[in-house]
């Protein structure tokens, strides 16, 4: 196939992540990324615990036990936050989606608060957890 | 075809000159809008979660025998894989040029999404259905 078309010239391509001083607005990209990817393997382990539930007592018993281990609960912690971070990512670009909130500053501001909220929301649901003697 | 950066369009795209296939806005409409559904749903299924911890095998098939509950569980796993099919979607086409390894990425999403969706719409409709049973 040839190149020869006339009027077509090598587009440029946009700088990738090494040129780029890191910012908090990347950093929440990044880790919007990486949070749907941990939820992808997250919504599998949600179709294993029903899965399990649909099965019985026994594979219940050995799925829920599974999901306890201290392993288990590490995870499960990490989908948490991935699920609440996505949920206030979700949000953030909602925002942006209608065209507002562009400033440097208020978009930082925005991103910064994303994090917050995944991380007090995480504390919140395992908290309560504990306190009712899930864990 | 050389991978170079004037090649992201095929020949017969410049011959016909029409641009793009315009898929682009249903596909970004379709995850935002799920995307919002999903809000509601996963603040459901976080609150949901500690109980469901704390109670046994009996506890849960009563939980989701209810109604509601086995309504929004399946819209939790059916709008869920809807949209992470369509959100990883857009990560493999970022990330993976080579057609032969993006069409696989992609099929296997599809299918994983589908499979996922159809297993767990099946558990609970037989945990909601036939708890009488058990």
């Amino acid at each position: 196939m040839t190149e020869a078309t006339p009027g077509v010239r090598e587009r440029p391509l946009s700088p990738h992540l090494q040129v780029w001083r890191w910012h908090v607005t990347m950093a929440g990209s990044i880790a919007h990324r990486g949070s749907l990817m941990a939820l992808y393997v997250g919504a599998l382990i949600l179709v294993g615990w029903l899965l399990a539930l649909a099965n019985g007592p026994e594979a219940y018993a050995a799925y829920k036990g599974l999901l306890g281990s201290p392993l288990g609960k590490l995870v499960l912690f990490g989908l948490t936050f991935a699920l609440f971070f996505n949920l206030s990512s979700a949000v953030r670009h909602m925002i942006w989606d209608v065209g507002k909130g562009f400033r440097p500053k208020f978009a930082d501001t925005l991103t910064i608060a994303s994090f917050v909220f995944a991380a007090v929301a995480t504390l919140a649901v395992w908290l309560i957890a504990a306190s009712t003697g899930a864990l | 075809m050389t991978a170079s950066a004037s090649n992201f369009r095929t020949p017969m795209s410049r011959a016909r000159g029409l641009g793009a296939a315009k898929h682009g806005v249903g596909h970004f409409i379709a995850e935002r809008v799920s995307g919002m559904a999903l809000i509601p749903l996963a603040l459901w299924a976080a609150f949901s979660g500690p109980m469901l911890a704390k109670g046994d095998f009996a506890d849960a098939v009563l939980w989701l025998a209810q109604p509601l509950n086995a309504v929004l569980a399946g819209a939790l796993v059916v709008v869920g894989f809807f949209h992470l099919r369509l959100t990883l979607q857009v990560v493999i086409e970022d990330y993976i040029a080579g057609f032969v390894a993006k069409t696989t990425l992609m099929l296997l999403n599809l299918f994983v999404c589908v499979l996922g969706a159809a297993l767990g719409v099946f558990a609970i409709l037989k945990v909601a259905l036939l708890s009488g049973a058990v």
